[in-house]
């Protein structure tokens, strides 16, 4: 998810801890949380924030069995329609000999397909200038982040101070 | 914060770092002006590379001609220089995907610098078969396309062609990992910036923001390209091996090769690791984070490795007598007591005696010994493929046509070349990018930095760690902050309303003595499944009762671990009479369900 064009209101914590206590006590709240943001991924954090598991793995396999029939029926269609030739006298179609190469492709088609999907899908690439809300969210900070425009800036202050974030702040994305 | 980690585990991080220190010290080597040790380094990578490239050029201009080869011994330094260094590039995809597999934590120290090492070693393994064509402008005719010379095609059936896919993909899958990997770390550089640096990083970051579905969607990538990287690691030398195993000569044509040439590739690869990461930890003064751990299991694969290729070796030379085949039973013979004889116990020495030192742990945890035992090993490891390819062809059906072969001044310069296009590469590397993954380092940190575990470990919370000693044993890869937060989110309500503002000192709120219940009292918990309701904050009947069943179900999906689709529908109600202490109740209640289902 890419925030942009939004006033947003974060608080800064100083451990994963504090991070995991404060989304559940937002979600306790009912507080609608815009974002979190961590310089590693938290454990434990996507349950919380009603994560659904990521579904690369289903486009993986999709990818990799595309590469499949490319490299199988490639070989198939070109050993035995487009040019026979006859290699040593074994069979046009001669399938143990097509096996490793169905499988490097399965895994090219695979990695490169699943690569390229986690790129576009999360809004990232060469050239890509994506706003952030803190240098130090790379480092060793870490933010929880709420839509100025839905939430009472009075609530998300306390929220914060009860919560023990170090710094509150807002910012326009 | 607590300590809730196996006090027997060695540490992996040391020196009591912080997140903060982590980033200083893993980032410093990129920010800092080139010290005169890396520049005559590079100077001297960079002079060896042009003796390379000269000498590439050379034979490009003159033709295969100024190689020693010949009609017997087609293939000479050139292929084995080829196998050495792909079998070198063995080791990064092995450390980053099948450790992470496995759930090695060790791996996280010498991912980021294998890789990038197992990059470079397929780039210059490459460059041997596109010279060896002789037309080298030609060399896009191995790929199969639409052209128009027909279209003719590759040889799909021909093990030559299945390197070809087998290295491309190989490059690129690994080169896709490690490029990932580095995007966060990337962002980290680009944060610490100014200015055009700034810029730089910002390009190479790709934007990284570090929100919370985004890491989900990286671990979750990180997973499958280590899934399918793992088989495609051993397939690759497996193909390399094909090369020789498919044909008819007589030491080549064995079916023992697939095994003994990926377990040889892993085998050199970590040796190699060994090298550069001794000299890369010194000198980047990062000796914190690849520790004498680091090291010592990199040995105990290095050994394990090197008795397999050693029985390898052995199965080899009884095969061939046991075989009653003169040619084969000539072709070993030859190996060891032909005119390349000290190539044969070269090989023989370093492969398989002398990492037999390794069961000694004192030996195993020396450093000076460790280097030097890595560049024996990768000695040996080149004699072995030289044995195989040069000293079998040398000699073969025809005595009329035996000759001896010794390389030409190119075809070494042509291999020295080869270390220059490496070390440049990997110097260049250290500069660039955090030689080591620094999120994951920090992902790790809690569980391994040595304030956490270890002689080192500070307990100043002892009493939390105690309340939580034994949940930790059933669950080995247990992160200790899911306890920590989760005994926190029990009492939520009083951590927060306890602590203060001032986020310091938090850390160790919500710590208070947490009593627990034997949840595997409820029908349809078992012991697996206490621990996935421990970690997520549910210690006690009375905390079960007041779960609704769609958070357990959430708890139970969210985990790593299977569950076998228990239903918990029923287990709040059960918990509610274990609570009150109703056990007859609970009993009656538990004939009446099926599987902590509502029958």
């Amino acid at each position: 998810m890419t925030i942009r064009d939004k006033k947003v209101i974060y608080g800064l914590y100083d451990d994963e801890q504090d991070l995991l206590k404060a989304v559940k006590a937002a979600n306790k709240d009912h507080l609608d949380i815009l974002d979190v943001f961590s310089p590693f991924p938290v454990h434990g954090l996507d349950p919380l924030l009603g994560l659904e598991e990521s579904r690369l793995h289903i486009a993986g396999f999709i990818y990799g069995a595309l590469g499949t029939l490319t490299a199988f029926l490639g070989m198939t269609w070109i050993f035995t329609r487009d040019w026979p030739i006859v290699f040593g006298g074994k069979p046009h179609w001669s399938v143990p000999a097509f096996i490793p190469i169905t499988f490097e492709t399965t895994v090219l088609f695979a990695s490169i397909g699943m690569v390229v999907t986690f790129y576009v899908i999360c809004g990232l690439g060469p050239g890509v200038t994506n706003p952030t809300l803190d240098d130090r969210l790379t480092d060793d900070k870490f933010a929880i982040a709420f839509d100025a425009g839905h939430i009472d800036s009075g609530a998300a202050e306390s929220f914060f101070a009860r919560t023990g974030a170090s710094e509150v702040n807002t910012k326009i994305l | 914060m607590s300590a809730p980690v196996s006090p027997i585990r060695t540490p992996l991080v040391e020196g009591h770092k912080s997140y903060h220190d982590i980033t200083n010290d893993l980032v410093a080597a990129t920010e800092r002006t080139p010290s005169k040790t890396w520049l005559v380094a590079f100077l001297i990578s960079v002079s060896v590379l042009t003796v390379g490239i000269f000498c590439i050029l050379w034979t490009i201009w003159h033709g295969i001609g100024t190689w020693n080869l010949n009609r017997t011994i087609g293939w000479g330094w050139d292929i084995t220089n080829f196998v050495w260094w792909i079998g070198i590039g063995h080791a990064g995809t092995l450390i980053s995907a099948i450790l992470l597999l496995f759930r090695q934590k060790w791996r996280t120290g010498v991912n980021r610098a294998a890789e990038a090492m197992t990059i470079f070693a397929v780039m210059c393994a490459g460059l041997f078969p596109l010279i060896h064509m002789g037309r080298i402008w030609m060399a896009m005719f191995i790929f199969p396309y639409p052209n128009t010379r027909g279209p003719l095609w590759p040889n799909f059936n021909s093990p030559l062609l299945w390197d070809v896919f087998a290295i491309s993909t190989y490059f690129t899958v690994s080169l896709l990992f490690w490029y990932t990997g580095l995007v966060p770390d990337f962002a980290t550089v680009r944060d610490r910036a100014k200015g055009f640096r700034r810029k730089i990083y910002n390009f190479l970051s790709f934007g990284w923001t570090g929100s919370a579905k985004h890491w989900q969607r990286w671990e979750a990538l990180s997973l499958v390209l280590a899934g399918i990287a793992t088989p495609l690691v051993l397939s690759v030398h497996t193909i390399v091996s094909f090369d020789f195993a498919t044909s008819v000569i007589p030491g080549w044509h064995t079916t023992i090769f697939p095994p003994y040439f990926v377990a040889g590739a892993i085998f050199s690869g970590f040796a190699m690791v060994q090298t550069l990461m001794i000299i890369t930890r010194k000198i980047l003064k990062i000796e914190e984070y690849i520790t004498l751990e680091h090291i010592e299991s990199m040995n105990k694969v290095i050994v394990a490795t090197g008795m397999i290729v050693g029985v390898a070796y052995l199965t080899e030379l009884f095969i061939s007598w046991y075989s009653g085949y003169i040619y084969e039973q000539f072709a070993f013979f030859n190996r060891a007591l032909g005119p390349y004889y000290w190539s044969y116990f070269g090989m023989m020495f370093c492969n398989v005696v002398s990492p037999l030192f390794f069961f000694s742990k004192k030996l195993r945890r020396n450093i000076p010994f460790t280097f030097f035992m890595s560049i024996l090993i990768n000695i040996g490891m080149w004699f072995e493929r030289f044995v195989i390819i040069a000293t079998t062809l040398a000699r073969d059906y025809l005595p009329s046509s035996w000759s001896f072969y010794v390389p030409t001044w190119v075809e070494i310069g042509i291999y020295v070349g080869t270390f220059g296009l490496f070390f440049t590469l990997y110097l260049l590397f250290v500069r660039v990018a955090p030689v080591v993954a620094i999120a994951e380092i920090k992902s790790i940190l809690k569980t391994s930095g040595d304030q956490y575990v270890g002689p080192n470990a500070i307990h100043h919370d002892d009493h939390d760690h105690d309340s939580h000693g034994h949940d930790i044993h059933e669950h080995e890869d247990h992160d200790p902050h899911k306890v920590g937060a989760s005994a926190g989110a029990q009492h939520s309500h009083q951590a927060t309303e306890t602590s203060s503002t001032t986020a310091t000192t938090t850390a160790s709120s919500g710590s208070a003595t947490v009593t627990q219940d034997d949840l595997t009292k409820i029908e349809g918990i078992g012991p697996v499944i206490q621990g996935i309701l421990k970690d997520a904050g549910i210690f006690t009947f009375t905390a079960l009762n007041k779960s609704s069943v769609e958070d357990l179900q959430r708890i139970l999906d969210s985990s790593d671990r299977s569950t076998g689709g228990n239903n918990p529908e029923s287990w709040p109600t059960q918990a509610k009479l274990a609570a009150e202490g109703l056990w007859d109740e609970l009993d009656q209640l538990k004939d009446k369900l099926d599987g902590g289902k509502f029958a």
